[in-house]
């Protein structure tokens, strides 16, 4: 496996932009869905707090993922937790692997978001099974692999406004 | 820029046992008690808006299609909506000769007639993204007089229950969700039961039934009305399948849902439940 993706250098991120990120993810969430794009569409709050955990660990950490996961909890009526307790846990195992999956090229970090995702969907299978005794079936867990192909898009699109303009010696 | 880096704080494996534990506290107070219907209550009155946004395109999707509509298929609709027209016509004079009928019966008999419902239009705006739960939110809440208990039918039959008013919006439960229960009667001979959710696919249980008891598929379950939040009467499924295994005390009775219980858009919130009523 090659290491060492091309090191760009970035501007820094304005806390406006993370901001607004996730409350789109959070729009797109509410999109209204059914049938086959239901189950296929990814958690798109859970990916994008992913990206900042991973890249921005000083600014989106566990509390904003918590946060956030009470907000899905009232969207989706869910017990008030279930999506605050996975995406916490997500956004810990973010942190602990966070330099690790940096260090990969954007193409072969398919397996570490595709997992991290997985790991959320488990737990929030899990608190189901226990509270409400429903076990929803196996295709719930295909938005963690469109999670994991949509990721290099998600990146490229959320690295833009950091992105330098141009060449800063010509103007 | 120092600073950040060597920032002090609690560490990640400290902060996420809090945040753990915090959503645990969360989850079995919410689970158990119903402390949290306000803070509730106040997240989906804040996160409304959003809600409408992300509504907007299928919205305008729906009205572009609409707009689109071919002549031909106008013409299509028209006739048959012509053609039920008719038919329901004829049917509400049956009906309106029948009620005659009945409330002369009733005065014979001196009982009391029942007093109409009032009805509240109001559309469904989505299904839960969560699959676990069979709960649409509707457009009606708190501003428009509805109350937690409510019942919620359609033209077929009963959807479901209002479960958590918003001020701009109610979450129902429908009668498929998990356990849900809605007592019933059987049209044909007016044996009385209680249809449970199956909290998997769009069915019924009908439980507690003994295995000799006359019960066959097709037959029609209507709400019985002894738990007062449904009005008696209304259509709720018709029996799909019946197992009698010898080995089981009671039948395995499988209905399924009359109404078109994740099929419509527009569904009707029947008034608040008769004040001597408990709710569920």
């Amino acid at each position: 496996m090659e290491f060492g993706p091309r090191q760009e250098i970035l501007l820094p991120v304005k806390p406006g932009f993370i901001t607004f990120s996730l409350v789109t993810g959070f729009l797109l969430n509410l999109l209204p869905t059914g049938g086959f794009l239901h189950w296929i569409l990814p958690d798109f709050v859970a990916m994008i707090l992913l990206y900042w955990c991973i890249h921005q660990p000083l600014k989106i950490g566990i509390g904003a993922a918590w946060i956030f996961g009470i907000l899905m909890d009232v969207a989706d009526a869910t017990l008030f937790g279930e999506h605050a307790l996975a995406y916490s846990m997500m956004a810990f195992i973010a942190l602990a692997f966070r330099r690790r999956v940096t260090m990969l090229k954007l193409d072969h970090q398919f397996t570490h978001i595709t997992l991290i995702v997985l790991v959320m969907q488990i737990i929030v299978v899990l608190i189901g099974l226990v509270s409400r005794d429903i076990f929803i079936g196996w295709a719930y867990f295909l938005g963690s692999l469109t999670a994991g192909l949509l990721w290099p898009a998600l990146t490229y699109l959320l690295k833009l406004p950091q992105r330098p303009r141009s060449d800063p010696d010509r103007i | 820029m120092e600073h950040e880096l060597f920032r002090h704080g609690p560490s990640p494996a400290a902060r996420l046992t809090f945040f753990t534990l915090l959503s645990l506290l969360l989850l079995v107070s919410d689970a158990h008690y119903k402390y949290l219907g306000t803070l509730r209550q106040g997240i989906a009155t804040a996160i409304y808006p959003l809600q409408r946004i992300a509504l907007a395109p299928a919205e305008l999707a729906k009205s572009i299609g609409d707009f689109m509509q071919m002549q031909s298929s106008l013409v299509r609709e028209n006739a048959l909506l012509k053609r039920q027209n008719l038919e329901n016509q004829a049917a509400l004079l049956r009906y309106q000769a029948l009620q005659q009928e009945n409330n002369q019966l009733r005065r014979l008999f001196e009982a009391k007639a029942r007093i109409p419902v009032p009805a509240l239009m109001a559309e469904i705006l989505y299904g839960e993204r969560d699959p676990f739960s069979r709960k649409v939110i509707v457009d009606k809440g708190a501003l428009a007089h509805v109350a937690e208990g409510s019942a919620v039918i359609d033209n077929a039959g009963v959807i479901g229950q209002v479960l958590e008013v918003y001020p701009w919006a109610s979450e129902v439960s429908l009668i498929t969700d998990k356990d849900h229960p809605t007592p019933v009667q059987v049209l044909r001979n007016g044996l009385r039961a209680i249809v449970f959710g199956s909290g998997s696919g769009n069915l019924l249980d009908l439980r507690y039934i003994s295995s000799n008891i006359d019960i066959r598929p097709g037959d029609i379950l209507v709400t019985s009305g002894i738990d007062g939040t449904f009005p008696a009467g209304l259509p709720v499924a018709a029996v799909l399948k019946v197992d009698r295994n010898p080995a089981y005390a009671f039948a395995r009775i499988t209905c399924e849902p009359l109404a078109g219980v994740d099929r419509h858009s527009q569904v009707l919130i029947l008034a608040s439940p008769p004040p001597e009523s408990g709710k569920k």
